[in-house]
């Protein structure tokens, strides 16, 4: 995703002011209580601020400079996290502002009848319902979401993909959804529109990405509980130090009890804020880096479940292969020289613009030296492929060239009292038989030989289906292909599995039985066929080419309709997931330090030695932190800073390399908990002797 | 290497691997009994079982859901808590009471009916002063079996909802007690029983016997004293049940110190074994009931690594002696004659090793019986015990409880760690989600409650210090140690802490009631819920938990949560009075 050029660098300086401000409007606390540990940060605020006043007055239970040191850092501390999430929500935001700017509000030519005609009402877009009929022009902003259900054009879609060529849309098929905000560059669509106004696929786009509507998804609710229950745990164990003190006070016979505001700056530093804080930043940006990947996601518990992902179901063509099939071969019937083959055969192609007519030009020129020539020039006229005929082909003086399937051109060579040789129905049968197409190709009614043509395997996506493999992830390949050429390409690309002679039924039907098996199934679609099967599964990426009905059962868009993407967003679940273990360790483990701080600073002379100054805990002071009132301070300083030391990664992710569980789960283990549990040490310490240095302490 | 450190390194070394060593075999038998598959015993007590079944009205093939499983559980339990009650109110007028015991006070009563019914057997009473045979036999070792019983039906019940998928029901509770108790703590407590009393434990109803002393001695106010009164009973039986059952509750006050109880140094090392090896064995039976014998070996590794770590600092710290005998002179040193070390309330015949370890094992499982005096360990020895009960008695732990309460934490540490991998967590193939996470905090957030709370409140109210017979730091270690063994339901006591009283009753029997139940709850909860979700199958993306990184993790969490919360608690009590020294 980093090579996307949308990425938006992480600080961007109107992102930043904005998520300034808001840092202090998100103080309210009908904000914070949502989030428990914040929460508990908040009222500590408040309360050493009160204690400080008190102070001040002259009756505290501290001095006052030490309470206002402690008080302000405990404000920074909910201050910074109240940024993290500012800044994660500033992002999509700005990404939700380029979005509205498609949203100008644009007028509308609503149409009385459903078929195209010039006789039209202007409206604006705003007013349109469900179910009205608009016509759209060159030049025109599609009013709304909806299908084309007459006219063909090309539309540019730039606006919500960023892609700048544009797409074909045209009714009847799987390429008649229209998206409103987006604009026709040639000739008319007649639209039916299929979303009312506010509810539009953009509307519920820039509503995800604003994080307005976010709510949290299962796994954030669960790790909110066990935060909150490490929270209450550690409210008890301050609270009920505060008779321990009072008790051992009394036992040493000398000292007095540890004051309201040391005990709240150890609660503060033991409650997990680091992930507390940084939690709802988290899942915000990894909405949004879903959506810098292109991908709309209804919701963010589908961006959670692309990270448990066992089985993607991708389809054949597109996705594992090039879109089209690719001539790789001449096999000549017998008496025949490959040239001649190979020169009728290119000649039969010149005018076919099919992908697969192109690639035979191509490969009988690479081949066989025989270059392209203009149809024109040479004057030949081109026999269109139709669905009668089953074969395309041309005349050219005299020459009837025609090239087609198998038993379409066996049934003409017949009709003419032709002979089909034995050899080349061989050559036909072998090159099914290896997962390719054979095209044959006669010339006045005479079998000269057979084109193979062959399902080019996109680069790379072997490896990556290793990488998926390693990942604990199954990759089944659907296809209507004959289960024979479904098994080459299978092998070719290596994927685990394969269902050949797909129907829409035996899709749904493969994804119940994994999901059975207590599997989660992730799998394109575009067509309307594919809505049942999309519904069903777990993770639905519908393209956006797609029919509305494909859309309407997904729950999640691919805006750049590249089936491939399936990969990326199950990596981005990943991080999600990730990202939040790593920091809810990388906290729990911080604490272990701060214990080493305060500890001994709350006991500092506690059963001290007449004439002595300090105490037997303070042999705990392992850090050597100065006085206890730095040592306290630099555990508070340290919780507050680590929150905004950590927002780059909680708005990146942490890093995701695609290796098995036991392997990340040793690396993050190695660097989120053993180094959780040394860098505070390092960090504590070296805060306490700049408070020194300062001469702050 | 000394021949002392060699002689506790064989002693150690014996004992653990007998304990490992017996696990396998235990525990599959154990699941056998569990699985309803055929296991030997039951050609023979079968017919007794189905017996039972008729006689109770229990229909042994209807399963229960598990709030019905906690129902019945909750039910069972408390009224054997009434009976125990009634027993002790009433023991005057019930026959077998040869010594004439009167009726023990209702606070007491209160307390020791909760103690035994929560497996904890906290005794604020002297056994041999004040509970009668007929109390001690069919109150307390009834209740030693149907507590002991509860714990592992409980575990067999939540072992279920980890095995069992898209299942409402997780077993019938009757019949997972009639089969324990039946099947597995009987024949074991008959075997154990025997062999104690060929050592020489008593096992009768006789009046409490007047021996002459060998040599007289003096009281305190200068009269002769010839003769000594030796209390009877039957012991044995109740003693085998005590230990295996991580019961501990004792027949005589001095608990398994008393010669009668612990006569020989073999009596000490089965007992010992009977501590823990319910506790272990269950391990493997949990790994063979969820198919994986692996996670079994997982958790019991998990276990014995922390046991092993804080039994050598316990023995090391007895073994190195006590600072303040070593500031009056007194030789320490092991050498030909004695042992050396802190022998200040250890037993001769079982030295310092038999003695810590006896001390380690008792509070990694709850048993809570003694066969030293643990408020005469030194700081850090002292603290052993104490931090193993802190850990929430999930080290082997209660038979039963001590492994649910460790594959809850097990829970936690794949939540964590689960998420490290990029996956929603998931543990042998079940998800683990919020309602799990909300029933896993309970587990873990009310012992600490329970401890800190009544602690705190004893500290600072009058009617908490006014028994502390050790005002300073050892009594706070003191009070501690009472509401971490009443609130993990272990039962050990520091002593030195006057806790037969009102005050200590109340709060020590809502310690002991609250650790017990409302943990039992919330894993019943988690079974419920585990039982009705979807296998997931296992693959390279899954977190596998039968590994050494799972173990270390496992071992990390459990740590770091004993820890975090009991540290500032230590700091005042042990690690402050091991410092002044």
């Amino acid at each position: 995703m980093s090579d996307k050029p949308k990425a938006r660098p992480l600080f961007d300086p109107p992102i930043v002011r904005q998520a300034m401000i808001d840092s202090f409007r998100k103080l309210d606390p009908r904000i914070q209580i949502r989030n428990p540990v914040m929460f508990v940060v908040l009222i500590g605020s408040i309360l050493t601020t009160i204690l400080f006043f008190q102070a001040w007055l002259g009756q505290g239970e501290a001095s006052p400079a030490f309470i206002f040191a402690i008080s302000m850092w405990l404000w920074f501390t909910v201050l910074f996290a109240n940024f993290a999430e500012a800044m994660a929500e500033g992002r999509g935001k700005a990404q939700a502002d380029s979005l509205r700017r498609a949203r100008r509000d644009t007028q509308a030519k609503r149409l009385h009848k459903s078929e195209f005609s010039t006789e039209y009402a202007v409206i604006s877009a705003s007013t349109l319902k469900k179910g009205d009929i608009v016509l759209v022009e060159a030049g025109d902003v599609i009013p709304g979401d909806g299908e084309a259900i007459e006219g063909i054009a090309s539309v540019d879609e730039s606006a919500i993909t960023g892609e700048s060529a544009p797409v074909i849309r045209e009714s009847g098929g799987d390429r008649n959804a229209v998206t409103g905000g987006t604009r026709v560059l040639s000739d008319w669509l007649v639209v039916k529109i299929t979303a009312n106004p506010g509810d539009a696929f953009l509307d519920r786009m820039i509503a995800m990405v604003e994080g307005a509507k976010r709510q949290k998804t299962p796994n954030e609710i669960a790790l909110n509980i066990l935060l909150a229950a490490l929270t209450i745990i550690f409210l008890l164990v301050t609270v009920t130090l505060l008779p321990f003190s009072i008790y051992s006070v009394g036992a040493a016979g000398t000292g007095s009890p540890i004051s309201v505001t040391v005990l709240v700056a150890l609660l503060v530093c033991l409650i997990p804020t680091t992930i507390g804080g940084l939690l709802s930043a988290i899942g915000i940006a990894g909405m949004d880096r879903m959506i810098q990947a292109n991908v709309i996601a209804t919701s963010g518990r589908a961006v959670e479940a692309a990270g448990d992902v066992d089985v993607l179901l991708l389809d054949k063509t597109g996705t594992i292969t090039l879109g089209n099939r690719h001539a790789t071969a001449f096999i000549p019937a017998p008496g025949i020289s490959i040239e001649m083959l190979a020169d009728a055969a290119q000649l039969a192609s010149l005018s076919d613009e099919t992908p697969e007519g192109r690639s035979i030009v191509v490969l009988a020129k690479e081949k066989y030296k025989l270059r392209g020539r203009n149809i024109h020039e040479i004057g030949a006229t081109f026999i269109p492929f139709t669905a009668q005929t089953r074969m395309s082909g041309v005349n050219l003086d005299g020459r009837h060239i025609l090239k087609g399937a198998a038993d379409a051109i066996d049934e003409l060579v017949r009709s003419s009292a032709g002979q089909f040789p034995a050899e080349v129905r061989t050559a036909v049968e072998s090159i099914s038989k290896n997962g390719g197409t054979p095209l044959v190709v006669a010339e006045n009614s005479k079998v000269l030989g057979v084109i193979e043509l062959k399902d080019i395997v996109k680069r790379g996506i072997k490896e990556r289906f290793a990488e998926l493999r390693k990942m604990g992830i199954k990759t089944v390949m659907i296809t209507g292909d004959n289960p024979l050429t479904a098994a080459t390409i299978a092998a070719e690309a290596g994927v685990d599995d394969f269902l050949a002679q797909a129907t829409p039924e035996a899709k749904l039907k493969l994804i119940r039985e994994h999901q059975a098996g207590g599997k989660l199934v992730a799998m394109t679609g575009d067509g309307t066929n594919d809505a049942p099967a999309l519904a069903q599964a777990d993770v639905a990426v519908s393209m956006n080419t797609g029919t509305q009905a494909a859309k309407e059962a997904g729950n999640m868009v691919d805006l750049d309709s590249n089936p491939t993407k399936l990969i990326e967003i199950v990596e981005i679940g990943k991080q999600l997931l990730m990202t939040r273990g790593a920091l809810t360790t990388f906290s729990i483990a911080n604490d272990v330090a701060k214990y080493f701080a305060i500890i001994p600073a709350m006991f500092w002379t506690l059963y001290a030695k007449p004439g002595e100054t300090k105490g037997p805990l303070a042999a705990l002071n392992i850090m050597g932190l100065e006085s206890p009132e730095s040592a306290i301070l630099s555990a508070v300083i340290f919780n507050a800073l680590i929150i905004i030391v950590l927002i780059p990664l909680a708005l990146r992710g942490i890093r995701y390399r695609p290796v098995g569980a036991a392997t990340v789960l040793r690396n993050n283990l190695l660097i989120y908990g053993v180094g959780g549990l040394i860098i505070p040490f390092i960090g504590i310490k070296i805060i306490d002797v700049i408070l020194v240095a300062l001469g702050w302490a | 290497m000394t021949p002392i450190l060699m002689n506790s390194y064989l002693q150690l070394g014996f004992y653990i691997a007998v304990l490992i060593a017996l696990a396998k075999p235990l525990g599959w038998y154990m699941a056998r009994v569990y699985e309803g598959k055929p296991f030997g015993l039951d050609r023979v007590l079968g017919p007794f079982e189905r017996l039972i079944y008729r006689l109770c009205g229990i229909k042994a093939d209807e399963e229960m859901n598990w709030k019905l499983y906690a129902l019945a559980m909750l039910l069972f339990n408390f009224a054997g808590l009434l009976i125990v009650y009634a027993l002790q109110r009433w023991q005057d007028f019930l026959p077998l009471n040869p010594q004439g015991f009167g009726a023990v006070t209702p606070d007491s009563a209160f307390n020791t009916a909760i103690s035994f019914a929560s497996n904890t057997n906290w005794q604020g009473y002297g056994g041999e002063t004040t509970m009668s045979y007929l109390t001690q036999m069919l109150g307390l070792a009834v209740q030693n079996f149907i507590s002991a019983a509860t714990g592992m039906a409980t575990l067999i019940a939540f072992i279920r909802g980890l095995s069992r998928h898209t299942a409402q029901t997780i077993g019938n509770f009757w019949v997972d007690m009639v089969r324990t108790t039946l099947y597995i703590l009987l024949p074991l407590a008959i075997v154990l029983a025997l062999i104690q009393v060929s050592q020489g434990v008593v096992q009768n109803f006789d009046t409490y016997q007047n021996v002459s002393l060998l040599q007289s001695t003096v009281d305190a106010n200068g009269n002769v004293i010839t003769e000594q009164s030796l209390p009877m009973g039957p012991a044995a039986s109740q003693i085998a049940i005590k230990q295996l059952g991580t019961n501990g509750g004792g027949f005589f006050n001095v608990n398994s110190a008393h010669p009668f109880e612990n006569p020989t140094p073999l009596s000490n090392f089965f007992e010992m074994l009977a501590i823990l090896l319910i506790g272990a064995a269950l391990c493997y039976t949990f790994g063979k009931m969820v198919g994986d014998t692996r996670q079994g070996w997982a958790v019991l590794a998990a276990m014995t690594i922390i046991f092993i770590a804080l039994l050598a600092l316990c023995v090391i710290s007895e073994q190195n002696g006590n600072p303040a005998f070593t500031k009056m002179g007194i030789d320490q040193k092991a050498g030909a004659l004695h042992s050396g070390g802190n022998m200040e309330g250890k037993e001769v015949r079982f030295g310092i090793v038999n003695s810590a370890l006896w001390a380690t094992a008792t509070t990694a499982a709850s048993n809570g019986s003694v066969n030293s005096m643990h408020d005469s360990y030194t700081a850090l020895g002292g603290l052993v015990p104490m931090w193993l009960m802190q850990l929430g008695e999930i080290i082997y732990g209660g038979v039963g409880s001590g492994l649910y309460g460790m594959l809850v934490f097990a829970i936690i540490a794949v939540f964590v760690a689960g998420l490290m991998v990029g996956r929603t967590p998931e543990y042998l193939g079940k998800k683990i989600e919020a309602y799990e996470m909300k029933m896993a905090s309970l587990v873990i957030l009310i012992p600490p409650v329970v401890v800190l709370g009544f602690t705190a409140l004893a500290v600072v109210t009058e009617w908490g210090k006014a028994t502390i017979y050790n005002p300073g730091i050892h009594g706070f270690s003191e009070v501690l140690y009472a509401f971490s063994s009443q609130g993990n339901n272990n039962g050990s006591a520091f002593a030195g802490l006057g806790a037969n009283n009102p005050f200590y009753n109340l709060t020590g029997g809502l310690a002991m009631l609250f650790a017990r139940y409302w943990l039992a709850i919330p894993t019943l909860a988690i079974a419920g819920s585990l039982a009705k979700k979807k296998h997931i199958p296992s693959g390279p993306g899954t977190l596998a938990t039968h590994t050494l990184l799972f173990v270390t993790l496992l071992i990390g969490i459990v740590i770091i949560v004993g820890a975090l919360t009991f540290i500032p608690a230590l700091a005042l009590g042990p690690i402050v009075e091991h410092l002044i020294q």
